[in-house]
């Protein structure tokens, strides 16, 4: 899924300082899988604006909703009867939702409550670690199921750099280093010698790095 | 000499049989060419080659390209070093033209420390490339006269390549494939992290022996001389892929007040003495980083001077 | 009316435990504060943020939550993950500039009816020292009152 965290009260606060009447959009999505921008997060953060505001004495009516999704034209529609209602529409979507919205509703203002961070999976409750950084060009499948453009601080594909401590990456300790992981997995193997293979260096013109992507499909596409 | 692949005095030097000796030069915080012109006069004569250190630990200085033309015009052989932290491989290739066009002859393909660890952490990570697809890249350029992407050089680059080791970094059974695989990649030479477990090199390097890879390419073993018990603590705790042995510590520790530096020198040099006859190793790479003033003591101390000159 | 400010407190206890504490304690003729407002709940792992600020958001001046002792939640681990809840309520009332003690975890077995009765004479106690929840000033509401 998209993962993302939340921005700091402060931060959200200071984008609605000006407003009396906001709308708080939650996403049933990614975000709520990762609980920073469901429904549930969304009455929380609205309790914690509402009582910002009651403390300063400040009127602010916060009212909370939540969309399917938010990367879909068909379910930021349902907004339109009430998106004008507001001074301003908060979406705790991930980075994709408030452009969306934005788009749809020209003359209202969004602002994103969340910061996008990465693509990946929970590995306990609670804590969720990247696993892909979206290259365009998958070949985890020759390092047995682990990807180390995104898991490697460097991506480096003919890894380690030597700089491991213990398994764990030498920037940080939360992070394993996945080359190790690679190594003592084709050691299991008994296929270290694979790893004696130079990999070439990669195209990214598939990734970010080639500009912004689009992904069409012909066979879907409905013309006139 | 014919069928040299750079020129270079370190390349003449080994291929002649003789045990070369490096050094290690950090280019200054700044433009302070003349205190760089300073460091560079204690290590003149010294050493067959000195490496530039490109923006080591991710902390910004003068370029190593730049300092490497500044040691040719002062009359040394500098080991250019590039990091693939900061550069794509546009900038890779163009910068290893124009080092070669300034009189850079041997250049150092590393990774590169995270920039996290460095002065500058919110820079954008480049890592294009990594230091296995650089040498290969230099070596393409070299001896196919082309670049990555196929097109033909004019005039290219001739350089000596070499490649970093660190035999003590995890996970300990790949160290010997890694450098390996750099050697299959076109490094020419290896100079490896300072060394101080001196049974573990040595069953590295009987690996290495046993692979063949001291045939195909000349292994430079690193030393740093440790000046007091606090470094060899520190690089004890908090270096990764670094050991120091406990035996050491405890030898520097016993050491005279004020003589621990003298200990650690007379380490350095059983180190050199052993390295001179241990199969399969070429030469030293000496890191006195910092201590550059003392280099000139350490090298005629382990009887390496005067330094071969070669036509 | 009275110049002593009388604190409102929720108490959302557990039905298992600290709700038969309660119940222990009415038997036993214990006194405690009128303060405390019990809300049961199954179990304290069903009482969520939402449901802590929602109270805090409403002026209520304290609010705490009573649970089995750890290690003997009915539902095994609920009164853990309401532990967690009420610290991030802590939190959030510290960035809010709200004093982090008006919640309040606490644990307790059925048979504590005295200990029930003193946390509620504590809380009542620690509430009135911090005064009223400055949510409460509604000048509207206030004008009501008056």
């Amino acid at each position: 899924m998209i993962v993302a965290d939340r921005k700091s009260l402060s931060e959200i606060q200071d984008m609605v300082k000006n407003c009396r009447k906001i709308l708080l959009v939650g996403c049933k999505g990614c975000v709520t899988v990762c609980n920073v921008g469901g429904l549930k997060e969304v009455q929380i953060l609205a309790a914690t604006l509402r009582i910002a505001a009651k403390m300063a004495d400040r009127p602010l009516i916060v009212e909370e909703t939540v969309l399917e999704r938010q990367c879909d034209p068909e379910y930021v529609a349902i907004l339109k009867p009430v998106v004008d209602n507001y001074d301003a529409v908060v979406s705790m979507a991930c980075g994709v939702g408030p452009q969306f919205l934005a788009e749809a509703y020209p003359s209202q203002r969004f602002f994103p409550a969340v910061n996008t961070t990465f693509f990946g999976g929970a590995v306990a409750h609670g804590i969720w670690e990247e696993r892909c950084a979206g290259c365009g060009t998958c070949v985890i499948h020759h390092f047995d199921g682990m990807c180390p453009v995104a898991r490697c601080s460097k991506s480096l594909l003919n890894g380690p750099c030597g700089g491991s401590d213990h398994g764990k990456c030498e920037i940080s300790k939360n992070i394993n280093c996945i080359w190790d992981m690679i190594v003592r997995k084709k050691v299991e193997l008994g296929r270290l010698d694979d790893l004696l293979n130079i990999i070439p260096a990669k195209n990214w013109q598939t990734a970010r790095d080639g500009g912004p992507r689009q992904s069409r499909r012909e066979e879907l596409i409905q013309n006139g | 000499m014919d069928d040299l692949k750079s020129g270079s005095n370190l390349e003449k030097v080994l291929k002649a049989g003789h045990f070369a000796l490096t050094g290690e030069c950090g280019p200054p915080k700044g433009a302070n060419i003349a205190h760089l012109k300073e460091k560079f006069a204690h290590l003149k004569g010294m050493v067959d080659a000195v490496n530039l250190t490109d923006n080591q630990t991710a902390v910004v200085r003068l370029s190593s390209w730049a300092a490497s033309a500044v040691m040719v015009q002062e009359g040394l052989e500098p080991n250019f070093q590039m990091v693939c932290r900061d550069r794509n491989r546009l900038a890779i290739q163009s910068d290893i033209l124009g080092v070669y066009a300034l009189g850079v002859r041997n250049m150092l393909c590393l990774s590169g420390d995270h920039q996290k660890f460095g002065n500058h952490p919110a820079a954008k990570n480049v890592y294009d490339i990594d230091s296995m697809q650089l040498i290969s890249l230099v070596k393409k350029m070299r001896d196919e006269g082309k670049f990555m992407n196929d097109d033909a050089i004019d005039v290219p680059p001739r350089l000596f390549v070499g490649a970093a080791a660190n035999p003590f970094a995890e996970p300990f059974d790949f160290r010997v494939y890694r450098m390996a695989k750099k050697i299959a990649a076109g490094a020419d030479f290896i100079q490896t992290q300072c060394i101080y477990n001196m049974d573990r090199f040595r069953t590295f390097m009987k690996q290495a022996v046993d692979m063949g890879l001291t045939e195909k390419c000349h292994i430079l073993a690193g030393v740093t001389p440790m000046k007091t018990v606090g470094m060899a603590n520190y690089m004890s705790k908090s270096v990764p892929g670094m050991e120091v042995p406990e035996s050491l510590i405890k030898r520097l520790k016993g050491a005279e007040k004020g003589k621990v530096a003298e200990e650690g020198i007379k380490f350095c040099l059983e180190q050199i003495e052993e390295f001179k006859t241990m199969k399969g190793i070429a030469g030293v790479h000496l890191m006195a980083i910092e201590w550059e003033h003392r280099v000139p003591e350490i090298a005629e101390r382990a009887g390496l001077l005067p330094r071969p000159v070669i036509a | 009316m009275s110049d002593v400010f009388e604190p409102t407190i929720i108490a959302f206890c557990c039905k298992y435990c600290a709700y038969a504490a309660a119940d222990l304690a009415g038997s036993m003729r214990l006194s405690y504060p009128p303060n405390i407002k019990i809300s049961q709940v199954p179990c304290t792992g069903r009482v969520d943020i939402v449901h802590l600020l929602k109270a805090i958001e409403d002026g209520t001046d304290g609010v705490y939550v009573a649970g089995c002792m750890e290690g003997d939640c009915h539902f095994v681990s609920g009164n853990l993950k309401a532990r967690k809840r009420v610290e991030y309520v802590k939190k959030t009332l510290t960035e809010l500039g709200i004093e982090p003690e008006r919640v309040e975890m606490f644990n307790l077995s059925s048979a504590m009816g005295p200990r029930f009765a003193e946390i509620a004479i504590d809380m009542t106690d620690r509430i009135r020292k911090l005064g009223p929840s400055p949510v409460r000033r509604q000048p509207a509401a206030e004008a009501a009152t008056e």
